[in-house]
């Protein structure tokens, strides 16, 4: 009998459980996860429950309601990994041995990187909501907050899902519109990018919605610390931006098991091969997901295409036949643009998110990079989704691994 | 598109960063320099140096690779190139500008 453990039991994690039970023959593969917590969280939802818009049991569930019976599921922290050994260690001490391995321990915030940001004032004036803890905790100063200087902070790149700060800074927007006290907010989004995201042409149509919304930019902030006694963020350059209340994404990182494991970057992340997914450290261990390297958007949509072509390599692999190189980086995300519409950008390693309809060309129903109502009801479906298709590895129909360009306002990629 | 920086001519962008790092000398990176209103000192130079062997592993530039670096901190790599210093910083040292992030 021969072993495949997966790290992880998220987004990645459980997808790659539920592709590959059907694909190894259960007589040869015994196929194991693990994952410290009880509880799979819908983290797109974490940006809509600071709003009182998603309730917190629509965000969590229990993992093991989308694992299949035949995999083993393990609850508890993972030690260490040992690539010499082929062995993971759990933090009870049980030994997992491994033919094939894959790493989906995903990223998660690192307030404690930032001098004076998880300080005393942490969850008073200062809050996350890329977490479960700290979405909720915002929920409730939002709901008594009477307003002032509302800072939405990005600490550094890359993070998960790059456009949900700017998300979270348009529905602050409608909120307090729907509260009846826009006018005592005053909305400043700071970014250590040039502009409000990582792609310029997106970046256009995004600026052009924060001037709409009467939100104010601070671009190129490299923060340096939160002088949390008087209330402001300062960067290198010694710019300082004053706030009532903040609202950070604080730098993101790989597990420490990774760093541990000696197998990561700076940031913790695996370093991977982009277009097969299979890691630099180890021809049997794999990687998939946030807790990569790989120049994409960390996001669950990518997870999901990454999950289709990882199924087939893994499935290679044990054949001895030479991996696909097919991932193209592809991201698929509809961005919040508040009081009731989104937007959707389709991108990929190369190319820039540009205009169009989705999934159909030249029909949608949905508009790339222009808002509409239609986008946002698909924000709104992508729960559904993600609970009943998603994770379950079930295709989504129409919707392929590779970017396509059908439908599409293509122009020449910029290297 | 072509620019006379110092006594040559060099193909930069529209932004003014080299396209082709052979152009680049240690005359054309204090013409850039003085540009930015930057004198290079001994300091810069070993910057620079780091930049160069960065780019040249295909390692990617970022702020917080500069406190790991073992060359400066992140508040002396402020000082040597004021406003936006991994823009600048590569501008003069003939490199693409860093792709930050995704
Ligand atoms: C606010 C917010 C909004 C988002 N919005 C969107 C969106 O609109 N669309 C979209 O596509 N994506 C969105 N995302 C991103 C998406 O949620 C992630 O990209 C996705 O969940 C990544 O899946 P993953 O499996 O790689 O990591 P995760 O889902 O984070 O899973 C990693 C798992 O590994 C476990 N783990 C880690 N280390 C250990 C250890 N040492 N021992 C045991 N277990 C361990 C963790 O407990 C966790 O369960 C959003 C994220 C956030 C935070």
């Amino acid at each position: 009998m021969k072993n495949l453990v997966i790290l992880g039991a998220g987004t990645s994690g459980t997808m790659m459980a539920n592709h590959l039970v059907s694909k190894l023959p259960k007589k040869e593969w015994k196929i194991t996860i693990i994952d410290q917590y009880k509880t799979h969280y819908y983290q797109p939802g974490f940006l809509f429950l600071p709003f009182d818009i998603y309730t917190s049991k629509q965000v969590k569930k229990k993992g093991a309601k989308f694992i299949p019976k035949s995999v083993r599921y393990i609850q508890e922290k993972i030690e260490l990994i040992e690539p010499s050994k082929n062995k993971v260690l759990l933090e009870k001490g049980e030994e997992l041995p491994y033919d094939i391995l894959i790493i989906a321990t995903g990223t998660k915030i690192a307030p404690e990187e930032i001098e004076g940001m998880d300080g005393p004032n942490w969850y008073k004036n200062i809050f996350d909501f890329y977490t479960y803890e700290g979405a909720k905790a915002l929920r409730d100063k939002l709901r008594e907050w009477e307003g002032g200087k509302l800072v939405v902070h990005i600490t550094e790149m890359p993070i998960k899902c790059p456009v949900a700060p700017l998300e979270f800074a348009f529905l602050a927007d409608s909120y307090f519109k729907n509260k009846g006290m826009r006018e005592k907010v005053d909305i400043t989004f700071v970014t250590p990018l040039g502009g409000a995201f990582t792609k310029p042409k997106a970046t256009k149509a995004l600026h052009y919605l924060l001037e709409e919304k009467g939100i104010k930019e601070v671009t190129d902030f490299n923060i340096e610390r939160v002088d949390y006694e008087n209330n402001k963020i300062i960067d290198y350059a010694e710019t300082e931006v004053p706030y009532d209340l903040l609202v950070t994404v604080p730098t993101n990182m790989g597990d420490a098991l990774i760093e541990r494991s000696g197998l990561g970057d700076d940031l913790n992340y695996v370093p991977t091969h982009k277009a097969t997914l299979q890691s630099k450290v180890h021809e049997n261990i794999f990687a998939i997901g946030d807790a990569t390297d790989l120049p994409a958007s960390k996001a669950g949509s990518v997870a999901h295409f990454e999950a289709e072509i990882l199924t087939e390599n893994i499935l290679r692999y044990i054949k001895g036949e030479p991996l696909k190189e097919d991932f193209d980086g592809h991201a698929n995300c509809f961005i919040e643009t508040g009081d009731g519409k989104a937007l959707l950008i389709d991108f990929n390693y190369t190319q820039e998110p540009v205009e169009g309809t989705f999934p159909f060309p030249g029909v949608g129903p949905l508009q790339l990079l222009k808002e509409s109502r239609t986008n946002h009801m698909g924000k709104m479906a992508f729960r559904w989704v993600y609970w009943n298709m998603l994770i379950k590895g079930i295709h989504i129909p129409f919707v392929s691994a590779q970017m396509s360009t059908k439908g599409k306002q293509i122009e020449q990629v910029e290297s | 598109m072509k620019k006379v920086i110092g006594q040559k001519e060099i193909d930069v962008n529209e932004e003014g960063y080299l396209v082709d790092f052979k152009q680049w000398d240690r005359e054309v990176c204090e013409c850039i320099a003085g540009e930015c209103n930057i004198v290079m000192t001994e300091k810069h130079w070993e910057v620079i140096e780091y930049i160069h062997d960065k780019h040249e592993n295909q390692e990617p530039l970022s702020i917080r690779g500069i406190k790991k670096s073992g060359v400066i901190n992140i508040k002396e790599f402020y000082q040597l190139f004021p406003g936006g210093p991994l823009k600048k910083a590569t501008l003069i040292a003939g490199i693409p500008k860093p792709k930050s992030c995704i």
